[in-house]
């Protein structure tokens, strides 16, 4: 049973993936939905960024002073000025580090 | 002009520092499933045939704490439905493929892929073989994502949970989306979803993932009607 399950979930998933790619003419859209697409990173990733910084394991809001919050802004400098990805999480995660283990 | 191969390892580049993410999340991911009880075979399983982290995790969560399978079910499609957004903004430059093509492409499109993917393309629209960077980026992601789960199904969660190395999964994320921080419609656009995200996080299965992005869009219309 948990096998069809899994199966099915993998279908659905699957068509998420595929339908807009294979089934969905691009024409049909029209030039403002295609403005509009032009969006979609900066409309997704902060629904995994904002509860993954401000919602801690157990679904409640952090506190404010809690070490997340200022490991996030280290990334967020380092990344704007580096343009690296490994150096934004990696200021990121040890900003984090030094808080939780040194102070 | 750009050689296949060239375009192919442009992409594994792009998506190379997010294994630092990838790896461990996957290691949490495949764990989880062996600390809930269910066979090793089934855990594994799940990362080729629905191939979606935090889904995966939430599925297992749910049929273990005693969920319906429609509930489950439910949850993997709303949790995976920004998929759709991800094929509406790839369908552009891969229009050209074959319809196999096409159907085959997709199964590796994933958020790190897909966005490393998409910036790519923005700046190379007239190259020709542009799937050759999705092949490499979703390949890269896939191929990972398989040795994480796997190694976190054998050997359990042994990278130390202290280490809170769930917080490099926003950190991936930021890495991402950072350099549009200085549009200011951008910025409008991602505080409407990080806001909403929080405001809806409460909502049934998982669906601020869904909803946060739809609402973001909407003002994303709408700033762009009051742009002209």
């Amino acid at each position: 049973m948990t096998w069809f399950t899994i199966i099915i979930a993998g279908i659905i998933t699957y068509f998420m993936r595929m339908t807009m790619v294979a089934l969905v003419d691009r024409d049909l859209l029209g030039e403002r939905v295609k403005a509009v697409l032009a969006y979609v990173p900066s409309a997704v990733f902060p629904a995994i960024i904002f509860p993954g910084i401000f919602i801690n394991d157990y679904g409640n809001f952090i506190e404010m002073n809690d070490p997340k919050i200022f490991g996030a802004i280290v990334a967020i400098l380092v990344g704007y000025f580096s343009r690296n990805v490994i150096a934004t999480i990696i200021s990121g995660l040890f900003s984090y580090w030094i808080i939780i283990f040194l102070l | 002009m750009l050689s296949k191969k060239q375009i192919f390892t442009k992409g594994i580049l792009a998506v190379a520092p997010h294994m630092f993410s990838v790896i461990p999340f996957g290691i949490v991911c495949g764990a989880i499933g062996i600390e809930l009880g269910f066979s090793p075979v089934l855990v594994y399983a799940m990362s080729i045939i629905i191939f979606g982290g935090a889904s995966q995790i939430v599925f297992l969560q749910l049929l273990s704490g005693g969920a319906s399978a429609l509930i489950a079910v439910t949850s993997v499609g709303v949790i995976n439905s920004r998929h759709l957004l991800y094929g509406a903004v790839l369908s552009e430059y891969l229009e050209k493929l074959s319809f196999i093509k096409k159907l085959l492409i997709s199964y590796l499109v994933v958020d790190q892929g897909f966005a490393e993917s998409n910036k790519f393309f923005q700046k190379n629209k007239n190259e020709t073989n542009l799937h050759y960077h999705l092949l490499g980026s979703g390949g890269t992601l896939w191929i990972c994502w398989q040795i994480s789960t796997l190694a976190g199904i054998i050997l359990g969660s042994f990278v130390p949970e202290e280490l809170g190395l769930k917080f490099a999964v926003p950190l991936t994320f930021i890495a991402i989306v950072v350099q549009d921080i200085k549009k200011l419609d951008h910025v409008i656009v991602m505080i409407t979803c990080g806001l909403s995200s929080l405001l809806f996080f409460d909502a049934p299965f998982k669906s601020y993932i869904i909803i946060s992005p739809i609402i973001a869009l909407f003002v994303a219309a709408l700033v762009l009607r009051l742009k002209k």
